[in-house]
């Protein structure tokens, strides 16, 4: 696995293509190879093909924007993974099986999908059959040839192997999620497997959970299990489109209110944007994790809204010209307002904190600061204005600006590639 | 703390001592399975404590369905009995929301006691024990078992829903029928849920991967109900888009805020009187409250200049519909609300703003809002004016109907008023004057360099 990390430091978009070409190459070896050689318990493999797929069928929202935009689809491709029996019944499948029955039912579930426009993503799909390959090939080959049950039997211990299995099978999706994010953006490897891997506690575990859970239900108790375990799963998957909706709604507000001091022509055009797009992305070379990221964008995009409280708009929106006292006036109305739309109370506070004194900042208010001061000063000073707005930050790293924020910054702009808002 | 009824301590007493005598027999019986009962009754109680936990980066909800699946494996398991037991120890010690929490410890306890061994009791009577694991070796008899274990789940959430009737009824003193209506149909899908998840349980536990297995259930299970808690978190979100935008127009405007509301509450008055199904009269309250949030964009300047406008400066300010409705228009759940920001200043005969639609062309939101604002702007007291009469201000909207004012809407308001009167329950006005109002919402001073709340650059 290292070697695979190590190649797409070096070789970006091909390795993203490398790996699109070897999922592509074994759904066809392993659909080849089930019709060549027939399906075995074929009523089993229908059942779980049929799982997957009504999985995918009732899959809400967009998949670029979901971490697991279809947990009853995944858990179910997993289950087939680690299935032994049924009933009792040792099931006689094979890895390659698994692969070609829980791809061919994904892509079947994706047709509504694609119908509509919207074309499953290709890396969504890589991992999903890639990590359901691990799993099938550490789990079936060991099982079919007996040695499993001679080993663990039926009792704990086979179902603490199969969360063992879970728990690589997780290790390996984080990997090669975190490798393909790595490989498309150059961002650093160690924060994007950590969020990855902080990701997989909540809804991963549960699908993870899931897929054991049905594993070893079907061999108790045969195919009824998936109809009785999954009608619960089903009735959550449907209703985590009202998750989504409550995050929507979060977002679609901070970027109406973003747009009030535009509008009011307190700040120009685009400011917040160009705000919230500089401070992620320097969040992100300083190693922030995924959630503190989400409270700069939002605090980036809301950092100005205490301006509407005054009178007469300062020219540009330039607060740094105001006096200090002004300043934090202006910062603890925005707050204000921030607290009301319901954000994680972090934002608010960097919202407050914005015209402080670095030292008593938070880094999250530090990154605003910086970020919101050069994109200020950047755009008054003209054609050499980045670089000179670079130096005026240098020299206010005394008392207003981290010097290591300040050294980002200019490695982020250096880069000249900035991730796009909400990336 | 608020101090109980006598009869509430007394419904609670009885409740309890029927849980004394459901799980009195486990305690002399010999074939209690202890170890059972010890391993679900941690489960549980280890269950209730993680709902304390962060999931999913968010504090669990408040009123998150608690964790039946284990009381519910515990009923399919145990005899009635100790499936009673099982209940205790985790509601003794979950987290009580609001005082006072040992009556509602005690009475938590006793309810899932109660209604554990009632689901117990179905299953066993139903023959749910020998279809858990029937023949050599022991196997599941699917779908044979799945009845015995919906009607337990049934019998559960019908004892709960009686229970928590009767406690309503004492403690708060809700009419009976009042207290169980609804209460047995709103737990009967999260149950029969729950039944399932605990059958898996029960199902795993008996068979030979044993214990370990069954805990897994629990994992998705959480998921689940964490899931379900968001519906009422969907309406808190919209609730929440709303005030940050009052928030913000009163930051640079505090005068328009009980206006808006006031607008907000007229608005809904007309919408009632019309007939509007339940989900857009809430829309119109949004449209109402948030009709002026264009203001954001007019001048801070402008909107305080106390003399006559010039027409340049009347320009300036008929911007703030458009204004508005470049705002709002990325916010999805508005709705109809936005072409009411949008329109709001139209008038029946066309000679409105900002497009000068006339009639039907007017969205139907835009003629309500219309209404609520030309109403309360006269009834209301104003800096440069004294509030009118309501009769009054009815007289001139019902001069101005058919030319200014669409007549049903007008109509409908008189209506309301004469049925409700008009009592707006405006929070957030201030009955003083402009200057010397202290502001809200702002957060306390933090230390001696924060400034003074409520100090205005004016």
């Amino acid at each position: 696995m290292s070697a695979k990390v190590a190649a797409t430091k070096v070789r970006a978009p091909l390795a993203v293509r490398a790996v699109h070409l070897v999922t592509a190459l074994l759904v066809l070896g392993s659909l080849a190879h089930v019709l060549w050689s027939g399906l075995a318990d074929r009523g089993v493999a229908l059942a779980f093909g049929a799982l997957v797929a009504v999985g995918e069928l009732a899959r809400g929202g967009d998949p670029a924007q979901e971490r697991e935009p279809a947990p009853l689809g995944a858990a179910g491709a997993l289950a087939y993974a680690l299935l032994g029996e049924n009933a009792g019944h040792p099931t006689m499948h094979s890895a390659l099986q698994v692969v070609a029955v829980t791809s061919a039912a994904f892509l079947v579930g994706c047709v509504p999908q694609v119908a509509l426009g919207r074309a499953p993503l290709p890396d969504h799909l890589a991992r999903r059959v890639l990590s359901t390959a691990f799993a099938a090939v550490c789990f079936q080959p060991l099982y079919n040839s007996g040695k499993l049950t001679d080993l663990l039997g039926p009792g704990p211990a086979y179902a603490l192997w199969l969360v063992v299995l879970l728990a690589l099978t997780a290790l390996c999706d984080a990997v090669l999620a975190a490798a393909l994010v790595r490989a498309r953006t150059r961002w650093p490897f160690g924060p994007l497997l950590r969020d990855e891997l902080r990701a997989m506690r909540g809804i991963g575990s549960a699908v993870g959970a899931t897929g054991v859970v049905l594993a070893l239900a079907v061999a108790v108790a045969g195919l009824w299990a998936l109809p009785v375990f999954c009608l619960p799963l089903l009735l959550t998957q449907l209703s985590f489109s009202r998750y989504a909706a409550v995050r929507t709604t979060y977002r679609q507000t901070i970027t109406s209110l973003a747009r009030a001091t535009e509008i009011a022509g307190y700040t120009p055009q685009g400011h917040a944007r160009r705000v919230a797009a500089l401070s992620r992305a320097v969040g992100r070379d300083l190693g922030l994790t995924a959630a503190d990221l989400v409270v700069l964008e939002y605090a980036a995009l809301m950092h100005d809204i205490g301006q509407l409280s005054l009178v007469d708009p300062v020219p540009d929106g330039a607060t740094a010209v105001l006096p200090a006292t002004e300043q934090r006036r202006i910062a603890l109305l925005g707050g204000a307002v921030v607290r009301q739309t319901g954000v994680p109370a972090d934002v608010a506070v960097v919202v407050e904190l914005q015209a402080d004194p670095y030292r008593e900042q938070p880094l999250t208010a530090r990154i605003v600061r910086t970020a919101n001061a050069y994109d200020e000063m950047a755009r008054k000073e003209g054609p050499g204005g980045p670089l000179a707005a670079l130096e005026r930050l240098r020299l206010g790293t005394g008392h207003d600006h981290q010097p290591e924020v300040v050294e980002s910054l200019a490695r982020v702009l250096s880069r000249g590639g900035l991730a796009p808002v909400g990336g | 703390m608020r101090s109980v009824p006598v009869r509430a301590w007394a419904y609670i007493g009885c409740v309890a001592l029927c849980a004394a005598l459901c799980a009195g027999p486990a305690l002399t019986s010999a074939g209690t399975p202890w170890g059972a009962v010890a391993l679900l009754a941690v489960l549980y109680a280890g269950c209730e404590q993680i709902t304390r936990c962060r999931f999913l980066g968010q504090r669990a909800p408040r009123g998150m369905v608690a964790f039946f699946p284990v009381l519910l494996a515990g009923a399919f398991l145990l005899p009635p009995a100790a499936a009673a037991l099982v209940a205790v120890p985790g509601a003794v010690f979950a987290r009580v929301e609001r005082s006072p929490a040992t009556p509602r410890r005690i009475w938590r306890g006793a309810q899932l006691a109660v209604a554990c061994a009632a689901a117990a009791t179905v299953h066993v009577a139903l023959g749910g024990r020998e279809l858990l694991a029937a023949g050599t070796p022991p196997t599941p008899d699917f779908p044979a078992a799945l009845a015995p274990a919906t009607a337990a789940a049934l019998a559960f959430a019908l004892v709960v829903a009686a229970l928590d009737g009767g406690i309503l009824a004492t403690a708060e003193r809700v009419p009976l029928r009042t207290a169980w209506r609804g209460l047995f149909p709103r737990s009967l899908t999260p149950v029969v849920v729950h039944g399932f998840a605990g059958l898996m349980m029960a199902v795993l536990w008996r068979s030979p991967y044993g214990p370990p297995a069954a805990l897994l259930v629990l994992l998705p299970m959480y998921l689940s109900c964490w899931v379900f808690a968001q519906y009422h978190r969907e309406r808190a979100a919209h609730q929440a888009t709303i005030r940050a935008l009052v928030q913000a127009v009163d930051i640079k405007d505090e005068y328009t805020r009980g206006h808006s509301e006031r607008v907000g509450e007229a608005s809904v008055l007309i919408a009632r009187e019309l007939g509007m199904a339940d989900e857009r009269v809430e829309v119109l309250r949004f449209a109402g409250i948030l009709h002026d949030v264009g203001k954001l964009g007019v001048p801070t300047r402008l909107l305080r200049k106390d003399g006559p406008l010039t027409p340049e400066e009347r320009r300036i300010i008929e911007l703030h519909p458009e204004y508005g409705h470049e705002m709002v228009r990325g916010i999805s759940f508005l709705g109809e609300a936005r072409a009411a920001i949008l329109h709001h200043h139209e008038r029946l005969d066309g000679s409105g703003y900002p497009y000068g639609l006339a009639g039907r062309q007017i969205p139907e939101f835009a003629r309500v809002v219309a209404v609520a604002d030309a109403f309360d702007a006269m009834t209301s007291t104003r800096s440069y004016s004294r509030g009118r009469p309501v009769a009054d201000a009815l007289t001139e909207l019902k001069r101005c109907a058919g030319r200014q004012f669409d007549p049903q809407m007008v109509r409908a308001l008189v209506r309301a008023l004469d049925r409700h009167g008009w009592r707006p329950a405006v929070t957030a006005d201030s009955p003083e004057g402009e200057g010397g109002r202290h502001r809200r919402n702002v957060p306390p001073p933090r230390g001696p360099r924060s400034p003074v709340a409520g100090d205005r650059a004016r």
